[in-house]
């Protein structure tokens, strides 16, 4: 062993002093001589070397050779890193759990290498005894066998543990404590008194437990707040909300994902539940963490009741604060869902409570719906009012719908027409629901409608006043209950609605339900028994066999064995108890300075023998690769490479080259017609070219509806040609040959549809057919283009007729000497037609001598920039040559449309015959 | 790369920035033929040169009448004497002309080819006569381009080249092309015959960067480009200096060689533009007048 690093066979390193000799063995032999082509050759002939030792081998691939060898040699002795470390010490061996929810996620894990701990120390021969903290109990030493074989009768607690209770063995002992990493009161004092006793090692695992704290609800959004122990990255938790279904399965109702931030130790969901199913939910929990802490159970808190108020007078205008119903919508806003409406609409929502102030008779039908509904588990309230005071109700029989008999009238007390005091209220009955309640002496009560005696109305009375007369009274009628306040809702027969006693009681009488947890003082004389309860995995069970909890100590005493996180069911009423509060605060575990955690999970031992040895492979690759370039017969060996590599690059360049940028000018060009000129290269040429083409489009534009854009001249070899329905192109002897690609595109642009005016501007020296210079220049650049056959303009093609009617395309020129494609062979005229019927499309080349540009130049102002011909004649050429412009656009934009049209007259002659 | 199509597009490109060049003919005597050569002086031709007073001896048919009728004495209208000239090209199309040093760089060939048709563009635009080496006998025209496209896209499999003028065109000029790497012996005696018809001409050397520096480290063996050559050497560095003397005594037997017959010498790295070299040309071609 060697530290951390350890050797299966480390005599095999003594090879590394070989080293040395290969150093030498290695130098003596010259790399390979290169091959290159040379011209310059024929000079070198002759020369001779100065010095016959060749080159040496260079020191960097010396070293490269000599690392590969060494960690060949190295990596077969064996190397090991973090070779299996053994436990030390004698004696007997107390092992401490933490055994709370902290370690529940990871406990099998945690029990797993306890128990080879266990078996450890057993060959060692050490007595050993184990105790879980949260339920610590005397334990003696025992052989380690004996105890392993109760490892799995150890179990985590949902609550803390209990480290103020630890009953030590005796006699002076090792101490191996299993911590939580969770900080729990009175861990220091426990670990300085097991450190009197012998060596205390601490071991922690590095989890990172979470905890739900009890959801809150607030304005329909429930709030799940979840905490960690220690800051780390980003992660994302799945909380989900679980309950019954509608048919009474337990399942996920809905989930939702808390993210704790970076470094931070908190998270929240918030959850929009529509209400039935917010009801319905029973616990939240962390997805995938098995844990008590990763539960937390709901309660009444978490719900609503639906009530319905119901006035008595409805049509009656009365200010707010003498409206009856004003201060029980007061009282039972913030706590419970207020329905309003008239009676038979609202006992088909089926609410829970409906409260009926002041209401005296109800309609037969309306009367038996009601009882139904109570009958079914309506929960019905009554107060007391003039109208039912004057009303004959329940006054000769007991009404199923009032829960005693009334006398007629009532009666009034302490005001100025009575004699006595307005009376207060006497102490509650210990089995009133309203036990415990402290009696408010503010509460006066002046007039009241007042029972009838009975046998039964002493066990109806929940309310008194200290006359004995009664307040409150109840009675169960079906599966539901009626209760009666023997006063008004209002402030007028008592100040009990103006009093906090009156949302206490209405919160005993389950009407309003808790929006907090109720204190100890709200809880006292009460007694609430565990329904289910949590263990400290996360797990619930029945409660039932567990002892009852006084209320008092429900929510302010630590949690035990005594006191489990759980469900607990009270009169009319659920309240859980979870294993964190609202404000509980993780912290990891304080240690004392001398005491050290360990990880409980010792890093597992890793051999390095074959990591080296493939590091003296890759060594041995890059002497290749090496060797070979300095032989420089590494070109073929990397462009390979390097084509393999760039095969990904050059598909993106692929996808580049389909979609290229698209100018501004380009989308201009193409969204209107636009005319262009070629660029010949002879700048007077083209400028008066592109003066020619911004005459033909102001001509257009004045006198037809093709209005054309600002034209353009475009550069065959590097625009696009597409955008332009028609090109002008003049010749000239300077103009240079275009490339094959622009040829390419010349001919798509033909095939495409697309028009070239070739003029050769020579119509005055040379006919076509004859050799002009220019002439030769045209069938020079001509002759790879994809032209079809040719003649000239036969008088019948639609280029004399497309807009004007035109014999003659003169420019600055009027020779008649213009080609166009050739008709089809088998055209023929048909008789009595004007026309014969020609080819379809558009002709893809019109080629002519006439110097049209000469015609139609005109500067920024519209005014003609060269002279045509002599005076009046002169500008009636010019005239002649913007019609046979307009008629070429036209022939282009339009095709043979104007053939057909002008069959119409003729085929509407014969028609007539 | 030598598809004759697009060395023509690419040729007239570099040719495109001049105007059409007039070589320059030294020696009218034997070698006249009509063409657009103006010559500063009366002669027979198109365009018009000057009005000279009538003198003795000058026939009546010559006088022109329309000059001579807003006045009283006679003119006669003379034009400016055109000729042609004959220029005979050839450009090294052998083997260690396809050198390149770099991906990057064309080919000595490459280079040659271009410039050489550049410059038969340029004269045939001026209304001159070319000839291509032995293959191609001077005639003008766009039909002698297509010819010398043709002919200059062929390779030659042996290593080094040997001008040849063979037509000799008396008079005419000359431009040969070519590394100059090999044996100087073919050309020393193709400028002795050219001297005797009175040629003048330009030698033009295109060398790779590679063979100005050579670059070359460790144990390598050189070999010629059709591999008719080796030599192997241990330390190809130690060879560079002695290289490079060697390449300057060639560049300077080159000089020696051409002013005693009365030629020109240009150098040119194919890592340089081509225009500069056609600049070059142009300047030579015209120098002779």
């Amino acid at each position: 062993m060697f530290g951390a690093l350890g050797f299966a066979s480390p005599w095999l390193l003594f090879g590394l002093f070989a080293l040395p000799l290969l150093w030498l063995l290695l130098r003596a032999v010259p790399p390979a001589p290169v091959r290159r082509r040379f011209p310059g050759v024929a000079l070198l002939l002759g020369l001779k070397d100065d010095e016959q030792q060749s080159d040496k081998t260079p020191w960097w691939l010396l070293l490269l050779r000599m690392l590969a060898v060494a960690a060949l040699i190295v990596g077969l002795a064996g190397p090991v890193l973090n070779p299996d470390a053994r436990q030390t010490g004698r004696g007997p061996l107390l092992v401490v759990l933490d055994a709370t929810w902290g370690s529940a996620p990871d406990w099998r894990g945690r029990m797993a290498r306890l128990d080879a701990m266990l078996a450890e120390a057993g060959r060692a021969g050490r007595p050993v005894a184990v105790m879980p903290l949260s339920a610590p109990s005397e334990v003696g030493f025992a052989p380690a066998a004996t105890v392993r074989e109760s490892l799995p009768g150890v179990v985590p607690a949902a609550w803390p543990p209990l480290m103020d209770t630890v009953p030590l063995p005796e006699g002076d002992f090792d101490t191996w404590w299993l911590s939580d990493g969770l900080d729990h009161a009175g861990r220091a004092d426990l670990a300085a008194r097991l450190s009197e006793r012998g060596t205390l090692s601490v071991y922690e695992t590095p989890s990172n437990p979470m905890a739900l704290l009890p959801a809150s609800f607030d304005g329909g959004v429930v709030t799940v707040p979840v905490r960690r122990l220690s800051p780390g990255p980003e992660l994302p938790v799945t909380v989900q909300a679980i309950g019954p279904d509608p048919a009474g399965v337990e399942r996920v109702l809905a989930d939702g994902i808390a993210t704790f931030a970076s470094g931070g130790t908190e998270a929240e969901l918030q959850m929009e539940l529509p209400a039935e199913l917010r009801a319905r939910v029973q616990r939240f929990v962390i997805e995938g963490v098995r844990s008590a802490a990763g539960v937390t159970l709901t309660d009444d808190r978490l719900q609503r009741r639906e009530v319905a108020l119901i006035d008595g007078g409805r049509n009656r205008e009365t200010i707010d604060l003498l409206s009856p119903l004003h201060y029980l919508r007061q009282a039972l806003e913030p706590s419970a869902d207020l329905l309003d409406g008239p009676l038979d609409e609202i006992i088909p929502a089926n609410p829970d409570v409906i409260i009926l102030a002041d209401v005296a008779r109800l309609a037969p039908a309306e009367e038996e719906k009601l009882l139904e509904w109570v009958n079914n588990g309506g929960q019905l309230v009554r107060f007391a009012g003039p109208r039912l005071a004057a009303s004959d109700v329940a006054r000769d029989a007991e009404d199923p719908l009032l829960p005693v008999r009334l006398r007629a009238g009532g009666r009034s007390v302490g005001g100025a027409m009575s004699w006595g005091d307005p009376k207060a209220l006497a102490p509650f009955p210990e089995d009133s629901p309203f036990a415990g309640l402290p009696v408010s002496e503010e509460v006066s009560v002046t007039a009241q409608v007042v029972a009838q005696p009975d046998p039964t109305l002493a066990d109806r009375v929940i309310a008194a006043l200290d006359d004995g007369t009664p307040l409150v009274t109840r009675k169960e009628q079906g599966d539901g209950q009626v209760i009666l306040f023997h006063v008004t809702a209002n402030a007028e027969w008592s100040s009990l609605p103006l009093s906090g006693l009156f949302v206490q009681m209405l919160e005993r009488l389950s009407i309003s339900s808790l929006t907090e947890r109720p204190s100890a003082e709200q809880l006292v004389g009460t007694t609430w028994q565990p329904v289910q309860v949590l263990d400290g995995f996360g797990r619930l069970s029945n409660g039932d066999t567990l002892q009852g909890v006084a209320g008092e100590v429900l929510f302010d005493a630590p949690l035990g064995p005594d006191l489990r996180p759980g469900l607990y069911e009270g009169e009319n009423r659920r309240l859980s108890r979870n294993v964190l509060d609202e404000d509980a605060v993780l912290r990891p575990a304080q240690w004392p300075a001398n005491v050290r955690p360990q990880p409980l999970v010792a890093p597992a031992a890793k051999p390095l023998g074959g990591l080296l040895l493939g590091l003296a492979a890759a060594l041995l690759l890059v002497d290749l690769l090496a060797t070979l370039a300095l032989g420089g017969r590494l070109r073929g060996a990397a462009a390979t490479l390097a084509a393999l590599m760039l095969i990904a690059p050059q598909d993106g360049r692929a996808q580049d080259d389909a979609l290229p940028e698209i100018t501004e000018e380009q989308i201009l060009a193409a969204s209107e017609v636009t005319l262009a000129n070629i660029l010949t290269g002879d700048q007077a040429l083209d400028d008066l070219a592109f003066a020619a083409m911004r005459g033909l489009s102001d001509t257009l534009f004045d006198r037809t509806s093709v209005e054309p854009s600002e034209p353009r001249s475009v550069d065959i070899e590097n625009d696009e040609l597409s955008f332009y329905p028609l090109l002008y192109w003049p010749i000239t002897p300077d103009q240079s040959r275009p490339s094959p690609q622009a040829y390419g595109k010349l001919n798509e642009y033909l095939r495409g549809g697309g028009m070239i005016l070739f003029d050769t501007r020579d119509a005055d020296t040379a006919a076509l057919g004859a050799s002009s210079r220019n002439a030769q220049v045209l069938r020079d650049l001509a002759a790879p283009l994809d032209i079809p056959g040719l003649e000239p303009v036969p008088s019948d093609h639609v280029l004399t007729r497309s807009f004007y009617l035109l014999q003659d395309f003169p420019g600055r020129y009027n020779s008649r000497d213009i080609w166009v494609e050739a008709a089809p062979e088998d055209a023929v005229q048909i008789e009595g037609m004007p026309f014969r019927d020609l080819n379809d499309g558009v002709t893809p080349v019109v080629i002519g001598g006439n110097d049209w540009a000469s015609a139609w130049a005109v500067d920024e102002r519209g005014y003609a920039l060269r002279t045509i011909g002599r005076g009046y004649t002169g500008e009636r050429q010019r005239e002649l040559a913007y019609r046979f412009g307009v008629n070429l656009v036209m022939h282009v934009l339009t095709g043979n449309y104007k053939s057909d049209q002008v069959h119409v007259p003729a085929l509407l002659d014969r028609l007539g015959q | 790369m030598t598809d004759a199509a697009s060395l023509r597009s690419r040729a007239e490109a570099v040719a495109a920035a001049y105007p059409p060049l007039l070589a320059s003919a030294e020696r009218l005597a034997a070698n006249v033929q009509m063409g657009e050569h103006g010559r500063r002086r009366s002669g027979s031709g198109d365009a018009f040169w000057q009005y000279r007073p009538l003198v003795q001896g000058d026939e009546a048919r010559l006088i022109d009448w329309r000059r001579s009728a807003r006045g009283d004495e006679q003119f006669i209208k003379q034009r400016e004497w055109e000729v042609a000239q004959s220029m005979l090209l050839w450009v090294d199309q052998a083997a260690s002309m396809g050198f390149a040093s770099s991906d990057g760089l064309t080919t000595k060939a490459e280079r040659a080819r271009l410039l050489g048709l550049a410059v038969a563009v340029l004269l045939v635009r001026g209304g001159e006569r070319v000839a291509l080496g032995a293959s191609l006998p001077p005639r003008r025209g766009e039909a002698q381009l297509q010819r010398i496209t043709a002919a200059l896209t062929a390779d030659r499999p042996e290593d080094f080249g040997a001008p040849d003028l063979t037509p000799m065109v008396p008079n005419s000029r000359a431009l040969v092309i070519s590394d100059f790497l090999g044996d100087l012996a073919p050309l020393r005696e193709m400028l002795g015959k050219a001297v005797a018809r009175g040629i003048r001409g330009t030698l033009y050397q295109i060398l790779d960067p590679a063979e100005e520096e050579f670059p070359f480290r460790g144990r390598t063996i050189f070999e010629s480009m059709a591999g008719g050559l080796k030599h192997e050497t241990l330390q190809a560095d130690a060879l560079r200096d002695r290289y490079l003397q060697r390449l300057a005594e060639r560049k300077a037997e080159l000089h020696d060689l051409a002013s005693a017959s009365g030629w020109r010498v240009g150098l040119h790295h194919t890592n340089d533009a081509s225009q500069s070299a056609l600049l070059w040309l142009y300047e030579a071609v015209q120098g002779g007048v």
